[in-house]
């Protein structure tokens, strides 16, 4: 088997900020004194009168990007995702959210692959908390490539939006010439009729191999790539799970308020059947390597391939 | 504006202050009789504003940081013909473009939703710091409590505005000396305010604000200064105007029931007569 190349999704975002320095002079970016991790100091290189390093001072730098948001500039406001969306919550659900500016919170370092920093900086509550405040969109890309197309959609898109980036490196897996990001859409990667699994961000990967495995038992599972958690793509979901009848959800996320929450939420009010949440056991995270932690959350093609098959095994029972 | 017409304008202004809030039987008319006078000022006066085009793109930017003392920026904004006076009587109330705490999807002239303190501030960085991105020379002025600034995301802003150099923004104080609990320096002291604010690099203005000829001056010197942001410092009088109100922190978040708003609006017409 050939090596799978694998690009943190945060290269994906400063990749776009290059694209989008040079298009379009409304776009400036905003970074709490992170932005050689965050990337946006590739940005920072390129455009310095563009770039706004505010200090550590993530409740303030959300209230900047608002007002700069109001004199038709459009701010990407970036930190870990722990401080950007936890720290400054409250910015973002008033002096942003409230009156629906344009603002794009562009947070790299989410779930637990940000690694040995530890459960301080392991943010796997982000989702959650953007999705509840009323008129975010929330996204979270599979890999570098999406990443990069997400970027690019939300800069065309107007209103508030939160978009999700991680620090280890992962597999690309939307490295094709047919390859076209949707914003609002969710994608069957793979067709299947037993089960289906909605996965979002590195977990996306991780369902497909799953998925391979999964064929071996006997079990057809249809893969969806769930990239924009809000709003969630109904149509798409639906359709699969009314063929299926059985869900899996799988995100780097805790299982609650993310896209399982979505996901359950969606599924209990118009079409209940049985579904199973994979993600972070409403636990904190731990230091260690971002390979060893996938393992040891079983977020990796073989932790996600047991859970389904486990799943399915208590269904048939 | 005269001196002399500004005071009369404040004092329709704080008619509009009772009155609306007597009307929604709820509001925050104690911090909002304290900075009549600066509200008047800037939206009668000072300011670069149309009514008629509130979002022209070269206008002043006002941001009311004490997003609670709402009833004092509508009253003013009435005055200044944003809508008919008849308005301010729907003050939060159920379908109202006048929210308890501005919102500027709602109310066209507001230039940034707030009321939770702490907040505007940054909103008006960001502003100022848009129209030096673009070059373009308007000013951008917002409004604090002086309990406000208990809030660690002022320092924040404040920090940020003064290296950036942020010379087209104005911080104002409104230091009646109460708040909610009580009287700010028994509650959690933010003295000495003009040389913590010097100490972050503002141009620092202490006036008293309720004195137009201060006022005047101190916007005048701030436009003046370059290469700093400037806080104008007004000590007030909570619930100014209103004999029963001034001075009481029990003013702050409590509407005149109707006896106390005849009262009231009595003794705002006898200081009307008399100017």
């Amino acid at each position: 088997m050939s090596e799978v190349k694998k690009i943190a999704t945060r290269e994906g975002y400063a990749e776009a900020l290059l694209e989008l320095g040079e298009k379009n002079p409304k776009v400036v970016v905003l970074d709490a004194d992170l932005a050689g991790a965050t990337k946006t100091g590739v940005f920072a290189k390129a455009y310095p009168d563009r770039h706004i390093d505010c200090g550590i001072a993530e409740a303030n730098m959300a209230g900047i990007a608002a007002g700069l948001a109001t004199t038709g500039k459009i701010p990407f406001m970036s930190s870990f995702a722990m401080f950007a969306t936890g720290r400054a919550y409250e910015q973002i659900r008033n002096t942003i959210g409230y009156p629906h500016l344009n603002v794009k919170i562009a947070a790299t370092h989410g779930g637990i692959t940000v690694g040995e920093d530890g459960a301080s900086h392991q943010c796997n509550e982000d989702l959650s908390l953007m999705r509840n405040i009323p008129g975010m969109v929330v996204v979270n890309p599979s890999d570098a490539i999406e990443a990069k197309a997400a970027v690019l959609a939300l800069a065309e898109y107007e209103g508030p939006a939160y978009i999700r980036f991680g620090r280890a490196n992962v597999p690309v897996i939307n490295d094709r010439e047919d390859y076209r990001f949707e914003l609002f859409k969710a994608q069957v990667l793979k067709e299947g009729k037993d089960v289906t699994i909605l996965a979002t961000g590195i977990l996306v990967s991780a369902a497909l191999e799953a998925a391979e495995k999964l064929k071996a038992d006997g079990i057809d599972a249809e893969v969806i790539n769930v990239a924009t958690i809000k709003p969630l793509d109904e149509e798409t979901i639906l359709k699969s799970v009314k063929k299926t009848g059985k869900v899996v959800t799988a995100e780097e996320h805790s299982i609650i308020g993310g896209l399982g929450g979505a996901v359950c939420e969606l599924l209990s009010e118009k079409y209940p059947v049985p579904v199973k949440r994979l993600g972070v056991n409403d636990v904190f995270g731990e230091s260690g390597s971002a390979a060893e932690l996938i393992v040891k959350f079983e977020m990796d093609g073989n932790g996600v391939y047991k859970n389904i098959k486990g799943f399915m095994e208590s269904i048939n029972k | 504006m005269t001196n002399q017409e500004l005071k009369k304008c404040a004092n329709e202004v704080r008619k509009g202050i009772i009155k609306s809030t007597h009307s929604a039987k709820s509001g925050h008319p104690g911090g909002s009789l304290s900075a009549t006078e600066i509200f008047t000022y800037l939206f009668m006066e000072e300011m670069n504003i149309d009514p008629k085009n509130p979002a022209k793109a070269d206008r002043d930017r006002f941001v009311l940081s004490k997003g609670h003392t709402a009833p004092g920026m509508y009253s003013a904004m009435a005055c200044r013909g944003y809508f008919p006076e008849e308005e301010l009587l729907t003050l939060r109330k159920v379908g109202s473009r006048l929210q308890g705490h501005p919102c500027m999807r709602h109310l066209p002239g507001v230039d940034m939703s707030t009321g939770s303190l702490g907040q505007g501030i940054s909103a008006a960085v960001g502003m100022a710091l848009g129209a030096k991105l673009d070059k373009m020379d308007y000013r951008v002025y917002t409004l604090l409590g002086d309990g406000e600034i208990q809030e660690g995301q002022v320092w924040e802003a404040a920090m940020f505005a003064s290296h950036r150099k942020l010379d087209n923004l104005v911080v104002i104080v409104d230091n009646n000396g109460l708040q909610i609990d009580g009287e700010i320096d028994k509650v959690c002291s933010p003295y000495p305010i003009d040389e913590k604010f010097a100490a972050f690099g503002f141009h620092v203005i202490n006036i008293d604000g309720h004195d137009f000829d201060a006022i005047r001056k101190a916007f005048d010197e701030a436009k003046s200064v370059k290469g700093q942001p400037t806080v104008i410092i007004a000590k007030t009088i909570k619930g100014k105007g209103v004999s029963f109100m001034e001075g009481e922190a029990g003013w702050h978040g409590k509407a005149t029931n109707d006896e106390q708003t005849e009262i009231a609006l009595k003794e705002l017409e006898e200081i009307g007569k008399n100017l």
